[in-house]
């Protein structure tokens, strides 16, 4: 089975984020980047889906150069070949522009199954994999937890809200969008890290968006405070004596 | 193009409890635009429910019937939806940001050409003109940011949880017209199971008075005794982000979210919890929250009342010791 994994590189959960100056978008200059957490789930699953079923494991990912880093450590996980769609301006590129170049890198490889985070954790749109799915004309499912081969088909376990679960059964090829915590992630080994060093990174170059965007993302900010917070300083002991007082007079739980 | 459409979700005859949201959305959006606001029900056997709908104010009810939209598929829904579009030809589709709509929606936007704007918290008018734009958060709630619709096609937009309140929701009279869209058996191409749950849920969360809940910060699954300490000091229920319930930390019953449970207690003690807002959903009808976290810019701050910024791993136990001492 030959598994073909979308892979976004995000700015670290942790990073300082700065408003840029024009207000359109963040601050770039001193962030550390790192793989879309659900991202990994997704190459976990292909990786695992490999070891069960035999095949190749391909990860995918459009960006400027500093996204090899991130394909690099997916091959050095086990992922078996790379490809980079070389794009500097995905900023100015809405969801189906993004998924377009990847459907364009990605129809060439004639993949059984697509693997992809559920959503990122910087734009959070949560549909890439979906419109992916829509412009290759192969059906999908999303916020899944298991992967089953049967027969010469999935079936899958899909998360719905409070709790519910669903198994859906489909076809190959297929794209999948996988929720975190349906596997443990694992770590790259140094043997891992040395043999990456032999794999393969294509690299193509986006072509050029054909139409504009049918989003635009025009403005972003700091969010308004939803509610006034107050915020209590001081030692440990002193801290924990202001909020014994909060939870005795004001929020009357003691 | 004119109008707006509203796209509600049911199971089975039963109203996804999101759905009067978005109805509030789109007849509050349709009000700012000056325009008409309809709603569509898909599925076998809906004419109650659009009936139902016959009372809102709206322009029109569409009852949207086939026996192949009986069990949600993507692929049934966004056939029968591309046609439910074209026929009522609205300049705005509103869903609930459902896992259902996360579902077919992307790609039944992407048939007109068009990008969801998902998860959408606010609706406004662009400081420049032209047109409204929606608001979405960005970086799991870090920042907010204003899109806007660019191409000629309908706009479609899911707003979050908890965003709009279904009691809003004004009444009126419609008409109702079904329409029974061209969809045959090999158009849909998954086979959906039915609808199950792990295992009983023994806890219930959202019972509870108080809830102290525990996060990333905590760093490692022994260091969640001293959390577990304080809950029982407060007599409170131990609960938990989704992190926690993925490394097996905590048992799933116990999580807080969009994909767990969903809570409103008098106290919510977050600790060590920056509140993306998949969690933000689950807590944020708490009647107060204080919030301990080491990152002065955690968006759980957005909804604390009380904050703390520091190290959790003296602030809490100080806390147990304090409460407990409180308690005589």
């Amino acid at each position: 089975m030959k598994i073909l994994v979308a892979i976004k590189q995000v700015p670290e959960r942790d990073a300082q984020i700065r408003v840029a100056a024009d207000g359109k978008w963040i601050d770039e200059s001193d962030l550390n980047y790192t793989i879309n957490e659900p991202d990994a789930y997704a190459l976990e699953e292909a990786l695992q889906l490999k070891e069960k079923n035999g095949g190749e494991v391909v990860v995918v990912s459009a960006g400027p150069e500093r996204v090899t880093s991130t394909l690099r450590e997916a091959l050095a996980k086990g992922a078996d070949r790379a490809i980079h769609i070389e794009a500097d301006d995905l900023g100015s590129r809405d969801t189906l522009g993004v998924a377009r170049i990847l459907a364009d890198a990605m129809k060439a490889e004639a993949p059984d199954l697509i693997l992809t985070g559920l959503q990122s954790d910087d734009l959070g749109l949560g549909q890439t994999g979906v419109v992916l799915a829509e412009l290759l004309g192969i059906p999908h499912a999303t916020i899944i937890m298991q992967v089953e081969v049967v027969g010469s088909g999935l079936k899958v376990k899909r998360e719905l809200e409070d709790g519910w679960f669903q198994h859906v059964e489909m076809p190959l090829p297929a794209l999948l969008t996988i929720q975190s915590g349906g596997n443990k992630l694992r770590y790259a080994t140094l043997m891992g890290i040395k043999k990456a060093k032999t794999k393969e990174t294509k690299t193509v170059q986006a072509a050029a968006a054909a139409n504009g965007p049918a989003l635009v993302l025009d403005r972003v900010y700091l969010p308004e405070k939803q509610k006034k917070t107050e915020m209590l300083t001081g030692t440990a002991a002193e801290v924990a004596a202001k909020i014994v007082e909060k939870l005795k007079f004001e929020v009357r739980v003691l | 193009m004119n109008g707006v459409l509203v796209v509600m979700e049911q199971h089975g005859g039963v109203w996804s409890r999101m759905s009067f949201e978005a109805l509030a959305a789109g007849q509050q959006l349709a009000t700012k635009l000056g325009v008409d606001c309809s709603a569509a029900v898909v599925g076998e056997g809906v004419a109650a429910l659009a009936t139902e709908l016959g009372g809102k104010k709206l322009a029109k009810v569409f009852a949207v019937e086939h026996a192949l939209l009986k069990e949600y598929t993507a692929d049934g829904y966004v056939v029968a939806l591309e046609q439910v579009v074209k026929q009522a030809d609205p300049a705005y589709v509103v869903l609930p940001h459902t896992y259902q709509v996360r579902d077919f929606a992307p790609a039944l936007a992407t048939r007109f050409g068009s990008v969801l704007v998902s998860d959408v918290i606010a609706m406004g008018n662009a400081p420049n003109g032209g047109g409204p734009v929606f608001v979405r958060q960005l970086l799991q709630g870090k920042l907010n940011a204003d899109y806007k619709q660019a191409s000629a096609g309908p706009c479609f937009v899911s707003v979050q949880a908890g965003t709009f309140r279904s009691d809003a929701v004004e009444a009126g009279t419609a008409a109702v017209e079904t329409i029974a869209p061209k969809l045959e058996a090999g158009q849909i191409r998954s086979k959906p199971g039915e609808r199950f749950r792990e295992s009983a849920q023994t806890v219930d969360l959202s019972a509870a008075p108080v809830i102290v809940s525990v996060g990333r910060g905590i760093g490692e699954q022994e260091n969640i005794g001293i959390v577990q300490e304080l809950a029982t000091a407060l007599g409170a229920e131990l609960a938990a982000s989704r992190p926690i319930c993925d490394n097996g930390w905590l048992p799933m019953e116990r999580q807080v979210g969009s994909s767990g449970q969903t809570v409103s207690p008098k106290l919510y003690l977050a600790v060590g919890i920056s509140g993306a807002i998949q969690h933000l959903v689950g807590m944020k009808g708490s009647k107060a929250v204080i919030a301990i976290n080491k990152d002065e810019n955690a968006p759980i701050f957005e909804v604390a009342d009380y904050g703390v910024v520091g190290d959790l791993f003296e602030i809490v136990p100080a806390l147990t010791k304090a409460v407990l001492a409180a308690k005589g």
